[in-house]
């Protein structure tokens, strides 16, 4: 059976720190690596658009020396004349050496994994899990902080449907004396399960607010989100909530100096442009991270060692 | 009421009392061709009431399907009149086609030929998750 990764927590702590070393040897040292992937074959099935994490895993890819194929949107693959998730990956699964994959249903990559021949990468299942966008985010919050353990980090924006969010608390909880604030509009609140799951069971301690400006100065990182509009059965629900939180300069005032400010983006109004210009602002640095920590992580599935 | 005992079969005891259909139907009995007896409200000393179903005809009791209908139920194995297996049921840690996910943006929702598999994730309070989405099912019986 090929190695998967459908969830963060189907990687060790372990080999978490490991993925990390060397998406910051590859940063440092990018030549040593532009061969490791040589002859290999990235098929990207992405079945909702994507700019970002589409990209990066193709680039990801390039730069190992390896290629890619795939699909960019459902229409224009056999999905769109009622080929199944499990028929679709088997077939590609004959073609590429691994495969990362985005799906607008959840648990769409867990069923593709039943059928492939070579591994699955989890870019994206609806609003459950991106466990790439956590490494990515891990990635980040340690070339910031030197450090995966003791802060505080503000999660700010839709916690409910916010699929980063989920695997990223559920990530962070597995390291050491971590302080979690939880920004939401009641609506859009963690759901009670992750808290269960990654929070309460293990003892860890969680604030819950929906005021950001109250909390933004005890925060060491500040994760803010997308209120997404896919993620809606009822658009009069969206429209409700989706200016709920808006952080700008003005707001960012009382925050600490060293704070950091993530966003998995894309990015609607929920950060002002005129934050970008701050030295806080880490997701720009953070888009490109994703590409170093995917290379990783590829040559981990494929057991390319350099 | 006497209800004759049996040569060959399997009987289900301590069945919450009202729960015997539902077994029943989870367990598709009433695709059999042998004798079934449904015994509802027995007194028992241990439960106040309890159903009993006896099903005459040796026959592979689903032990996950009981196990999560009520892992207090215990199965007794008859062979030529006697006793010769009492089984004690847990609740099941994989339940593979049935219970079905109520999610509606989960993948076995729009493809429902995919083996629906559900996980225990709390044994305390009988949660089970969806193994595609983790989306939780409330325990049914």
């Amino acid at each position: 059976m090929p190695r998967n990764i459908i969830d963060v927590t189907d990687l060790s702590v372990e080999e978490i720190n490991e993925l990390i070393a060397t998406a910051e040897d590859i940063i440092e040292n990018p030549a040593k690596y532009q061969d490791a992937c040589a002859h290999k074959q990235l098929a990207t099935l992405f079945f909702e658009p994507s700019t970002r994490t589409r990209l990066s895993f193709e680039s990801a890819m390039l730069a190992l020396g390896g290629s890619v194929l795939g699909f960019s949107e459902a229409n224009s693959s056999s999905t769109a004349k009622g080929e199944t998730v499990g028929d679709t990956v088997h077939t590609v699964s004959c073609y590429a050496d691994i495969i990362a994959m985005r799906h607008p249903k959840e648990g769409a990559p867990f069923a593709a994994a039943q059928y492939s021949e070579v591994p699955i990468i989890n870019a994206g299942d609806g609003g459950h899990n991106h466990p790439t966008q956590t490494l990515t985010d891990l990635l980040t919050i340690h070339r910031e902080k030197g450090r995966l353990d003791n802060f505080t980090i503000g999660f700010c924006g839709d916690l409910k449907f916010g699929r980063t969010v989920h695997s990223l608390v559920n990530a962070l909880s597995r390291y050491e004396n971590i302080n979690f604030v939880l920004i939401s509009p009641l609506e859009l609140k963690l759901p009670r399960y992750v808290k269960e799951e990654a929070l309460k069971k293990k003892g860890i301690p969680y604030t819950q607010t929906t005021d950001l400006e109250s909390v933004i100065p005890q925060l060491d990182i500040l994760y803010m989100t997308r209120v997404q509009k896919e993620r809606f059965f009822n658009e009069e629900d969206y429209l409700r909530l989706k200016d709920s939180y808006v952080l700008t300069p003005e707001k960012l005032v009382s925050a600490k100096q060293d704070l950091s400010i993530l966003h998995p983006l894309p990015r609607v109004n929920e950060i002002s442009v005129a934050v970008d210009k701050d030295p806080r602002a880490t997701y720009w640095k953070q888009v490109k991270n994703g590409k170093f920590i995917r290379m990783a992580l590829i040559m981990k599935l494929l057991g390319i060692e350099v | 009421m006497n209800i004759d005992s049996i040569q060959n079969g399997v009987v289900l005891d301590h069945i919450q009392s009202g729960k015997s259909m539902d077994i029943y139907k989870y367990l598709h009995l009433d695709q059999l061709d042998c004798s079934v007896a449904i015994i509802k409200n027995v007194r028992s000393d241990h439960m106040g009431r309890k159903d009993i179903i006896k099903i005459d005809s040796p026959m592979d009791v689903d032990l996950d399907v009981l196990g999560y209908i009520d892992s207090n139920i215990t199965v007794n194995i008859i062979r030529d009149g006697k006793l010769v297996e009492k089984k004690h049921l847990e609740l099941p840690k994989k339940l593979v086609n049935i219970i079905h996910c109520k999610n509606p943006r989960c993948i076995t929702v729009a493809e429902p030929q995919l083996d629906a598999i559900f996980l225990l994730s709390d044994p305390a309070k009988h949660t089970y998750r969806c193994a595609y989405c983790e989306t939780a099912i409330d325990k049914k019986f």
